[in-house]
This record gives structure tokens, C-alpha cells and sequence, in this order.
């Protein structure tokens, strides 16, 4: 239920994103209409939408597809990156292994190494929750690896002092404070997930919003390629929110030591 | 004596041999990045008695105690706290009050308390009948719901306290408990300490700098100093605790042996 503060609160804090946005589409439909841009150049909102309502099923069909796509590489990635993470803070064998491999994936070109992906593994879903694994592990990685090792040497030394074993320390000190900072990745990741799942599936597939793309970009279909991306925008804002909300949700749960928002501009 | 009792009967050996020292220092030194930070510590705190340490700042004090709870490892010498003389077996069995409270934000007070049991495997129903018996006496009764972030610093420092005596260890070490609070509530959870704290059972040790709070709570004073950290000094505190805080720190032989205590820390200072 939404009180009438709430909803204030809702509108105060969306307002500027939303006049921002509603400006910027009514300039792109005035200039496209007075500088007479030809439609497969680049289309004007108006024709956007409407090309949504004509093929609506069409892209719920594939957004469908990229959606599981994403879900699945995105859990998949969060899982290996928690165990990486524990892993490198747990032992010094094992960061000193890992850890350059870590950094090292990330060198890797991954538009270039999706085709070989579709050679090796095929064009069904395994290559593209690869190439989404590969893009978002490693911010979580990192996030976590720092949020575990920012705990207070002091919290470590009292827990010790009252018997604690490693993985109480690690369980009962040590994630409950990487929380805000195992977040800070998430949030990085859920908005990359969705980039990686168009990558992955640009380079050899029959289905999902990459692929959707692709075919109608090839054939001029400029329209429908402006309406995948705000498909594309809201999945991925979505995914943002949802993290956002367990976000919310666990530091309700797990406060953290200082948990006030600091803004320079407003002293 | 054959092999597979040897440890059991040297056990058997120390305790007859430190007769009631339930905490034994001998020749401890410690050095950090090859500096040195204490040099041969040798103390002995008997069942009932409750020790403290005065000294300047960086003389070792909050070294001394963290040797003791195990946190460190000494260079050299033995400590034996109620029969442990492994480092390893002084974690856990050695009740320890650091100077900052170190309350977990996500537990409430209840649940900071009952930390340590909690962590021994005691049951969450039988732990927080513990921490419910002890919470009167300790004033938080009321607040046993509230998160840390509600409580003064007071208040926080004494559920820093119930969480290190709950386990009911028979050594209980005190860093500057009340070092970060204002003078009055300083001086109010002093004399709370001494009235709700059964150490009779306990040997106690408090670091502090404050003189009139080591001759207010304890029964000996030992004066530390510097580089490398040493005791030079231990004063007996014979004076009648009967007296409340305020009558006991006008009396003449609290103001003489502050006078004395002051005295010697002064001097070192002039040394060095």
C-alpha cells in the first residue's frame, strides 16, 4: 500500500530522472522530425513505440530467452565468485594461484572469444552463460575480496579471544561485514550481465534480444533494433532494482557500523 | 614415569606448583619488528585478587595483556592462565574487555552478550538465560532488544563486559574499560564494577593509566615503564574499600599512595 508521504518520497526522488528523460525524448523527436532524419537512420521515439506495440510478442519471445540467459549466467557467476573470494581470503596458496588467473581472464578480449565459445560449446545457452559469467564474476570478486578484508583487525582479535574458530570468525564477522561492499559488485554485475548475455548471443545464436538485433539491424530494421535496447534498459534496470532491494533488505538485517550517506555538495 | 601420562601428571605438577596463581608470568618478553616491547615480565595474580597495571602510554601495557589472552605469541618466558600454558589454549579461556567495546552492529544487546557462549556451543534458549540473570546487575534489563547504535558509551562498555564475563573464565583481563568515557560516567561504572563483579572466584587484571582507578578497584598496583616495557615498581593497595568512591579518593592514605604511584611515574619520565 502506498501512503500518500511514500508516494512523495517516490515522486521527489524520481522526478529529475524522469523530466531529464521525458526532455531528452521530446528533443530527439523534434530534431529527427525537423532535420527530416530518414527512419532507418535513426527513428523517432514515436516510431519506436510504435514498432513495440506491432511486434510486442516477437520481443517478448526472445526477451524471454535473454532474460533466463541472464538469471542463469548471473547466479552461476555470483556463486563462483563467492566461493573465489572466501578462497582467497581463507588461504594465502590459494589467492597467490587464483588471483592472477582472475586478473589475467579479464585481459582476455571477450567479444573475441565468444565465437570460439559457439566452436567449443555449441550455440544453446552454455556459451552465453559463459561469456556473462566471464563479464560479471570478477567485479563481485573483487568487491567481496575487499569488503571480507576490511574487516576491523580489533573484531577479529575479540572474536579469537572468546574462543572463535576461523569459520566462526568468517561467518559471524567477516560476512556480515563484506555485506555493503559484496553489494557495491553485485550492482556492477546485474547491469553488465546484460551486456554480456547480448555479446553472447550476437555471435551464434537463433533467439534472445542479441540476436534480434543483429537480424534486424542487417536488414535495416532500425526501428526494432531501438526497441530490443529499451527492452534491453529495462532488464537491466530491473535487475539493478532487484539488487538494490536485497540490498536494502540485508542491511536492514546487517547494519553496518556506519551506515550514514555522505553527500560533499550538501555540507 | 611412563610417556603416555607425561602430560597429563606436568599438568597435575604446575597446578601444584603455582599453589592459588591462577595467572603466571614468568620472564616474558616480546619484541615487534625487532624492536623490543616487553622485557622479562614476571607477575603472579592469586584466585581473589585483582591486579593493576599503571604505566605511560607505549610502555607495553595492552601488549602485556593481549600475550596473556593468547591475541600474541611471546618471544620468550611462559604464561599460565588457570592451567593453560599453550598460547593456543588461552584463546577462548581467558575472559578479555578491550578498550573500544567492539559491539557487532548487526546484534542486538542480548545477542552481543551471549556472543562468546554462543560460539562455545551453548544453546540460544540457555545463553540468554544467562545473559537475563546477569542483565540486572548489569543495567541492561531494559535495553537487552536495543541495537548498539541506541546505547551511550556507558552502556556499551558495560555490554562489552557481560559478553567477557559470561563464559566465566577464571582470569578476566580489563584494557582501559573506561578510558574512552567522560569523567563522571568513568567514576559511576567504577564503583559499579566493584559492586558487581564477584572476582572472588577470579583473578583479575586491569591496564589503565588512570592511578586513582587502579587504586580504587585494585588490591595491587604494579607501575610500569618504558622501552622495553618493564614492571619497575608494585605497590600494595591496603586501604578500607568500604568506603564509597567519592569519601575513599578524599581520604589520606588514598592520597598518599596516589602521591607515591604518581611519584615513581613521574621519575621514569625524567629518565627517559
Amino acid at each position: 500500500m502506498i501512503t500518500s508521504t511514500s508516494l512523495r518520497a517516490l515522486i521527489v526522488n524520481w522526478l529529475p530522472a524522469i523530466v531529464v528523460t521525458v526532455l531528452l525524448i521530446v528533443m530527439w523527436e523534434v530534431l529527427v522530425d525537423v532535420l527530416d532524419v530518414q527512419r532507418w537512420l535513426l527513428p523517432a521515439p514515436s516510431v519506436i513505440i510504435a514498432e513495440m506495440f506491432d511486434s510486442f510478442g516477437f520481443l517478448m519471445g526472445n526477451t524471454r530467452i535473454t532474460m533466463f540467459e541472464i538469471l542463469v549466467g548471473f547466479s552461476v557467476s555470483i556463486m563462483l565468485a563467492v566461493s573465489l573470494a572466501s578462497g582467497i581470503v581463507w588461504s594465502r596458496t590459494i589467492e597467490r594461484t587464483i588471483y592472477p588467473l582472475i586478473i589475467a581472464s579479464q585481459t582476455i578480449p571477450i567479444i573475441t572469444l565468444a565465437p570460439l565459445l559457439i566452436i567449443w560449446v555449441g550455440t544453446d545457452m552454455m556459451s552465453k552463460v559463459i561469456v556473462i559469467v566471464l563479464f560479471t564474476f570478477f567485479p563481485i570478486v573483487i568487491s567481496l575480496v575487499s569488503g571480507l578484508r576490511s574487516v576491523d583487525k580489533e573484531m577479529v582479535d575479540m572474536l579469537r579471544t572468546l574462543g572463535a574458530s576461523p569459520w566462526q570468525t568468517f561467518t559471524k564477522l567477516m560476512i556480515p561485514s563484506a555485506l555493503p561492499s559484496f553489494f557495491a559488485g553485485l550492482k556492477v554485475a546485474s547491469v553488465v550481465s546484460v551486456i554480456g548475455a547480448v555479446i553472447g548471443e550476437w555471435f551464434g545464436s537463433s533467439s534472445g534480444l542479441g540476436w534480434l538485433m543483429k537480424i534486424a539491424g542487417g536488414q535495416f530494421q532500425t526501428a526494432r533494433v531501438f526497441a530490443a535496447i529499451v527492452v534491453l534498459s529495462i532488464l537491466a534496470m530491473a535487475l539493478f532494482a532487484a539488487v538494490v532491494a536485497v540490498e536494502k533488505w540485508s542491511l536492514r538485517k546487517y547494519p553496518p557500523t556506519a551506515n550514514r550517506v555522505i553527500r560533499l555538495g550538501e555540507s | 614415569m611412563s610417556s603416555d601420562t607425561r602430560q597429563i601428571s606436568s599438568d597435575h605438577d604446575i597446578s601444584v606448583d603455582s599453589r592459588n596463581a591462577l595467572l603466571e608470568i614468568s620472564g616474558v618478553g616480546f619484541d615487534y619488528e625487532n624492536a623490543p616491547i616487553l622485557d622479562s615480565i614476571n607477575v603472579s595474580v592469586d584466585r581473589g585478587e585483582f591486579v593493576a597495571l599503571v604505566g605511560p602510554s607505549g610502555c607495553g601495557k595492552s601488549t602485556l595483556l593481549n600475550l596473556i589472552s593468547g591475541v600474541l605469541s611471546a618471544r620468550s618466558g611462559q604464561i599460565t592462565a588457570d592451567g593453560n600454558m599453550l598460547r593456543a589454549d588461552r584463546l577462548g579461556n581467558v575472559s578479555y574487555m578491550q578498550q573500544k567495546d567492539l559491539l557487532l552492529s548487526w546484534r542486538t544487546v542480548a545477542e552481543n552478550s551471549r556472543l562468546g557462549l554462543e560460539l562455545r556451543g551453548v544453546s540460544v534458549r540457555e545463553s540468554n538465560e544467562q545473559v537475563r540473570a546477569l542483565a540486572d546487575s548489569f543495567g541492561l534489563s531494559d535495553v537487552l532488544d536495543s541495537m548498539p547504535h541506541e546505547l551511550s558509551g556507558g552502556m556499551r562498555q558495560r555490554v562489552a563486559l557481560l559478553r567477557a564475563v559470561l563464559p566465566d573464565n577464571a582470569v578476566l583481563l580489563l584494557d582501559e574499560p573506561f578510558g574512552a568515557l567522560d569523567a563522571i560516567t568513568r567514576r559511576s561504572l567504577q564503583e559499579w564494577l566493584l559492586n558487581v563483579l564477584d572476582t572472588s572466584n577470579k583473578a583479575v587484571v586491569l591496564v589503565t593509566h588512570d592511578v586513582e582507578e587502579a587504586i580504587l578497584l585494585a588490591d595491587r598496583v604494579l607501575v610500569m615503564a618504558p622501552s622495553p616495557g618493564r614492571i619497575v615498581a608494585e605497590i600494595e593497595v591496603n586501604i578500607n574499600k568500604a568506603l564509597d568512591a567519592s569519601a575513599l579518593s578524599m581520604s589520606q592514605e588514598f592520597i598518599e599512595l596516589r602521591g607515591a604511584i604518581l611519584e615513581l611515574l613521574t621519575r621514569q619520565e625524567a629518565v627517559v
